[in-house]
């Protein structure tokens, strides 16, 4: 079944793109991620350009996060203060994002740069995965308890001035700390494509110290908000959002995520995260393969 | 029809002085091509007779060839390099007049019908665009450019040189195929014929013309997209919200 894409201004099998989004939505609900890490390279690799596939993905990844904040909310798993502050960061970032994204389009370094942060994010994000989750592997297996991870905030941000009290985050920190940490995602979801779940979580755990149980409510919150405003930006410079790939892809991925939400129940937690490293390094494996190789197309073309 | 009236008015003279040259009737197959949702390209037929002086076809061979231009435009070509490992965009250079789309057909390969300097006047072939480079002073280099730019065009399937596909009737039928990819830009796109004897060029026909628009719910997003960003950007967030919302709620329900 074939189906014109206006923006991207080519037909693709609209099959296939079901299933792409299928397969990311397993993944995204069996971990709790939005999956636009994955989205946005496999459809620069099945031929979408760069800048569709990363505008269209955002746009995917607000409707693939919408019933997961409804359902963190009902379980008061959202601080919505700690939320607003990483959303008006986040906005920032899409603005900030827009503007790096015209300027390396202009000199024409867009794709390198896109490629390049991929590599170096999933590459140092499931590295760290990989480890963490492999110590607790072998922890399980070896009958010791899982040592729970010690809750206190980074040095760096526990220095920060102007201390706000997050009640539900339990801290007592700076909002310049999240304020950043959301400019960053802003910016991220801009140029790739992602939510930005996978850096917000341990970010949120690990550098603020915030409580594991508002963590992914959290974080799922401030990607639908800033998934949102990155659409808007999208559509305003790069006009880049085609409306028609977003729509298929999120059919597969809603179908998708509730599909993975019942896997995941079956499986053992440590065995999930050692699973979504495993994925996240293969992806950063292939795109710096993907710098290295001679590619397949040596010019590229772009309208003046 | 106006238009084309005024046209055979002024040309009635002319041809009058030119009794001895033949004159081509061309067409195609469809004056419009529309881009809907089910757009996976077109083939288009470009077809037509030659009407010799006296209605007599001369001795020996004649040859045709059809051309399907898109419209011009101006692009920036960038070429990789391998540069510390991974490969970057390094070089670049402009082009002021790229047919969105070329194809070409023959109804023998074009060096065997014609000379190359007829092929470079009549811009006949992948190699003789004229692309108007600028910038680039070295010669090497711009060829480097130039034979880039077309090969990646050629793959894309928007740049075709076919020999052999212009079928010739009794001297006076011709038709050919040309095939159009999904991702041709839209525009309005001209169909040239060639009547082609000794190596020369008899008679050339560039006033067909082929429109390609999308159409329909294609066109209105595209218009959308473009000139009212900001609502389209709203429509695209909320037609992702419900659709979202929408799941989560069916499948809570299953």
């Amino acid at each position: 079944m074939d189906i014109y894409l206006p923006i991207a201004n080519l037909s693709v099998n609209a099959l296939v793109i079901i299933l792409l989004g299928g397969g990311v939505g397993v993944l995204s609900g069996m971990f709790g991620v939005g999956g636009g890490f994955l989205t946005t390279p496999l459809l620069i690799f099945y031929g979408i350009p760069p800048a569709v596939a990363a505008a269209s993905a955002s746009t995917q990844v607000t409707g693939a996060s919408v019933s997961g904040v409804f359902a963190h909310m009902k379980r008061g798993g959202v601080d919505f203060q700690m939320g607003g502050v990483l959303v008006v960061g986040g906005i920032f970032g899409t603005g900030a994002g827009a503007a790096i994204f015209e300027i390396l389009e202009s000199l024409g370094q867009i794709d390198t740069v896109i490629n390049i942060l991929y590599v170096l994010m999933l590459g140092s994000i499931g590295g760290l995965m990989a480890k963490e989750s492999l110590t607790s592997v072998l922890a399980v297996r070896a009958g010791k308890p899982v040592a729970a991870a010690k809750r206190r905030h980074h040095p760096l941000v526990a220095n920060l001035p102007m201390r706000w009290r997050f009640y539900r985050s339990g801290l007592y920190i700076s909002p310049i700390a999240p304020l950043i940490l959301g400019f960053i995602t802003g910016i991220m979801t801009m140029l790739l494509g992602v939510g930005g779940g996978f850096i917000m979580v341990p970010a949120m755990l690990y550098l603020l110290g915030m409580g594991a149980q508002v963590v992914v409510g959290t974080s799922l919150f401030q990607i639908l908000f800033v998934t949102m405003a990155s659409t808007m930006m999208h559509s305003l410079t790069t006009k880049a959002v085609d409306i028609v790939l977003a729509v298929f892809l999120l059919i597969g991925s809603v179908t998708g995520a509730q599909i993975g939400a019942r896997l995941a129940q079956r499986m053992r937690p440590e065995y999930l995260r050692l699973f979504l490293a495993a994925i996240v390094l293969l992806v950063a494996i292939r795109m710096a393969l993907g710098l290295g190789w001679r590619p397949d197309e040596i010019y590229t073309l772009q309208a003046l | 029809m106006i238009r084309l009236f005024a046209l055979l008015l002024f040309l009635l003279p002319m041809s009058a002085s030119a009794q001895n040259v033949p004159k081509l009737v061309p067409d195609v197959s469809q004056r419009q091509i529309n881009i809907q949702s089910g757009f996976t390209g077109a083939e288009m037929l470009l077809f037509g007779a030659i009407i010799y002086p006296r209605g007599v076809a001369p001795e020996g061979k004649v040859d045709v060839a059809v051309v399907l231009r898109g419209p011009a435009r101006s692009v920036t070509l960038r070429e990789k390099q391998k540069i510390a490992g991974i490969w970057v965009n390094a070089d670049s250079s402009d082009f002021r007049s790229v047919p969105a789309y070329y194809a070409i057909a023959s109804s023998r390969p074009l060096d065997q019908i014609v000379n190359s300097k007829t092929a470079a006047i009549y811009e006949l072939g992948l190699d003789r665009l004229q692309l108007s480079p600028s910038g680039e002073v070295n010669a090497a280099e711009q060829r480097r450019f130039v034979d880039g730019l077309v090969d990646l065009n050629r793959r894309n399937g928007l740049f075709r040189q076919e020999a052999g596909t212009v079928e010739i009737t009794d001297q006076v039928l011709y038709r050919a195929r040309l095939n159009i990819p999904s991702s041709v830009p839209v525009g309005v796109y001209t169909a040239e014929t060639l009547l082609i004897r000794d190596g020369r060029v008899i008679v050339a026909d560039d006033n067909v013309e082929v429109r390609i628009r999308k159409t329909g719910f294609e066109q209105l997003v595209t218009v959308l997209a473009q000139d009212y960003a900001l609502f389209y950007g709203a429509m695209a967030v909320l037609v992702s919200l419900l659709l979202g919302w929408f799941a989560g709620f069916v499948f809570n329900r299953l």
